[in-house]
């Protein structure tokens, strides 16, 4: 038996709506035989009557209404259909749920799913890593899981926490990850986890890109160069002595993210390293995100577009030669 | 203490009220309408003096909608209420605590919002009064989703109401929070106070239909459209619409017409409003018009219309007093924490 990184999605919420009957799922398309754009609620509506609820093309109502239910003591889910289309629902997630708990003392148990990053064809509004401008705001804790076990575990930890959670699935990976069973047990929600040791350059990255640096990593790794390649899983908190302490081991430091390069995750565990571990550095930090124009459409331009295999090799050894 | 004598004595769910009792109702608005002007008469006098930092917002002009719409919300029912910027009758009605008002103005770590958040956006979202936040129309959805949750949890004969104006309406917030309201069904009660002045945007920039109740149509609401200034008409219709949402009925518009007796904020002299609307019938004062009421059908006598003022005066200078001995917050006593789970506080810097 296997399964993918989309059906850990759709087993936890199973899990989640079967153990807890405060948990609801609001969305666009989510219901009935249709089961969501992508699936993760397919079957839901008929197993759990009531309580997987289609909603009207209204962003900022769902995670309106959303709030004022998790205010009742309930704990929903919000579908966004992709994650650009949470832009609409900006104010709801950074204005009202964000500054809830800090204003009033009282927390909003909200989870808000966003189908995120690039996948080919999919252009400027469908494409997009959200991540940075979630984490930019306080109030909010924003888990970006790259593995099936976390998309599943981590799912259940933010349903499970008090406060508003960002939870950004990556689309790429829905269908081409796959896990021989679910976990049984979770690694802590706000710990990075270091997914390959290596001795020479440590790799930051969170989310699809994983996957990419520990190809970068195996590449380098027949010309002698052994890569520690970081996990962030959750990017708010983010993980600082995980990083610093790899940089001990590796005295170099690239990070990765699909974002918009203009502040961002990416600039973040720079700047960390920067700050808090400069002694640590045997070479100039780096990083690479998407490039700074709207994700575009043609899988010619889309590929060159965002980090790739290539980009990140080329930096690496800029790094190591150092 | 008036607040809460007052409050054990709500006729408002009983048919057919007996005469007695309609002016029992209505001089019990009164007071609430009063309490709001003398309170906020207050503010306005710390804030030209320098004792409130930040912004004051009155609800001159709009007591008399306000008070009704807290009136007939009941927190035993499950009731829960959303206020926004010009409510402070409906809040007090709501059984809002004067000192709730005085230490929030104030700053006082003691008031709900203990100095993080200022004037009318303090609210007890444990106890059914929503806090609201600047941008208008986000509340809605808000509402829409507590009444929601409660129909899940089993919870029966809820309301709830909120409350909007004529500028706010125009957010798209707005618009989606009053259609999926709808779509759920949920019993809500939306008050919109056209009030003329959407800070200094008159109507004619802020909609072109020719009522903004015609749109209760077009979400499918039952609308209602009431005099703002006519505590008899508020009270009423705004009654119906609650007792026509808690039985079911489809979601209630009510839009009254009133002026706004003040700036935008105190910051504001509201020069711009010329001076012909200022005679419009929808101008009058509500609390100057209720009073005539009062004294011309002889329901409360001079002296006790005197001595009802001074006892209010008295209530609103001892919150006044209480907040302004209470501490303000210290910078260094603040714990600096936006998520309520410690672990998952996010450390710049080891």
């Amino acid at each position: 038996m296997s399964v993918t990184y989309l059906e850990a999605i759709r087993e936890a919420q199973t899990k989640l709506l079967r153990d807890d009957e405060r948990v609801f799922i609001y969305g666009q398309d989510i219901a009935g035989k249709f089961g969501g754009a992508f699936k993760a609620t397919k079957g839901l509506a008929e197993k759990f009557p009531g309580r997987v609820l289609n909603t009207p093309i209204s962003e900022d109502a769902m995670v309106g209404t959303a709030i004022g239910a998790a205010l009742e003591g309930m704990r929903p889910i919000v579908e966004m259909q992709f994650a650009d289309f949470s832009m609409i629902a900006v104010n709801q997630i950074l204005n009202n749920a964000g500054t809830h708990y800090y204003r009033t003392n009282v927390p909003v148990p909200i989870t808000v799913r966003l189908p995120s990053g690039g996948t080919k064809g999919s252009g400027p509004f469908h494409s997009q890593s959200m991540e940075g401008l979630y984490s930019h705001y306080p109030g909010i804790v924003v888990m970006t899981p790259a593995t099936v076990e976390d998309a599943y575990t981590m799912l259940i930890d933010a349903v499970a926490i008090d406060d508003p959670v960002v939870y950004c699935e990556h689309k790429y990976l829905y269908y081409h990850l796959k896990a021989n069973a679910l976990p049984k047990e979770s690694f802590p929600v706000g710990k990075a986890r270091v997914v390959r040791p290596g001795r020479d350059l440590t790799i930051v990255t969170y989310s699809a890109m994983v996957h990419e640096a520990l190809a970068v990593a195996n590449e380098l790794c027949k010309d002698g160069f052994e890569i520690e390649v970081v996990d962030l899983r959750t990017v708010k908190p983010l993980d600082t002595p995980t990083v610093l302490a790899s940089v001990a081991r590796t005295g170099r430091l690239l990070a990765v993210g699909e974002a918009f390069p203009f502040g961002g995750v990416a600039a973040e565990v720079v700047a960390r390293v920067a700050a808090e571990g400069f002694h640590l550095l045997d070479a100039a930090p780096a990083r690479i995100n998407a490039k700074d124009t709207p994700i575009p459409y043609h899988p010619n331009l889309w590929t060159e577009h965002r980090p790739n295999r290539k980009t990140m090799a080329a930096k690496a050894r800029q790094i190591l030669a150092e | 203490m008036l607040q809460t004598a007052q409050h054990g004595k709500k006729s408002s769910s009983k048919k057919a009220a007996p005469k007695s009792a309609v002016h029992e109702r209505f001089l019990e608005a009164f007071r609430w309408m009063l309490l709001a002007r003398i309170l906020e008469d207050k503010l306005r006098s710390l804030y030209r003096g320098g004792m409130i930092v930040g912004g004051v917002y009155l609800g001159r002009g709009q007591e008399a909608v306000s008070a009704a719409c807290g009136m007939f919300l009941e927190k035993e029912k499950g009731d829960v209420f959303g206020p926004l910027i010009r409510d402070q009758a409906g809040r007090s009605a709501f059984g809002e605590p004067l000192l709730d008002v005085a230490r929030t103005y104030l700053g006082s770590v003691k008031g709900p919002m203990r100095g993080r958040d200022g004037n009318i956006h303090r609210g007890r979202p444990r106890e059914n009064q929503l806090a609201m936040i600047s941008h208008l129309g986000a509340m809605i959805p808000v509402m829409v989703g507590r009444l929601l949750a409660k129909r899940m949890k089993g919870e029966k004969g809820f309301v709830g109401l909120t409350t909007l104006g004529e500028g706010g309406m125009q957010t798209g917030a707005s618009h989606e929070g009053l259609n999926i309201a709808a779509v759920e069904q949920v019993p809500l009660v939306v008050v919109v106070t056209n009030n003329h002045w959407a800070y200094s945007t008159p109507n004619e920039r802020e909609f072109a239909c020719a009522n903004l109740v015609d749109r209760a149509i077009g979400y499918g609401y039952e609308g209602h459209k009431i005099d703002g200034t006519d505590l008899n008409e508020c009270l009423e219709v705004i009654e119906t619409a609650v007792k026509r949402a808690r039985a079911g009925r489809p979601p209630q518009l009510v839009v009254a017409e009133t002026l706004r007796l003040a700036g935008h904020g105190e910051h504001d002299d509201a020069s711009y409003v010329p001076q012909e609307m200022k005679n419009q019938p929808f101008a009058q004062d509500p609390v100057a018009r209720t009073e005539k009421f009062i004294q011309d059908n002889g329901l409360m006598t001079r002296d006790a219309l005197q001595q009802l003022r001074t006892e209010i005066a008295k209530q609103v200078d001892e919150a006044v007093a209480t907040a302004q001995q209470e501490d303000a917050p210290h910078a260094r006593e603040e714990d600096w924490r936006a998520v309520s789970t410690q672990r998952l506080i996010d450390k710049p810097s080891i």
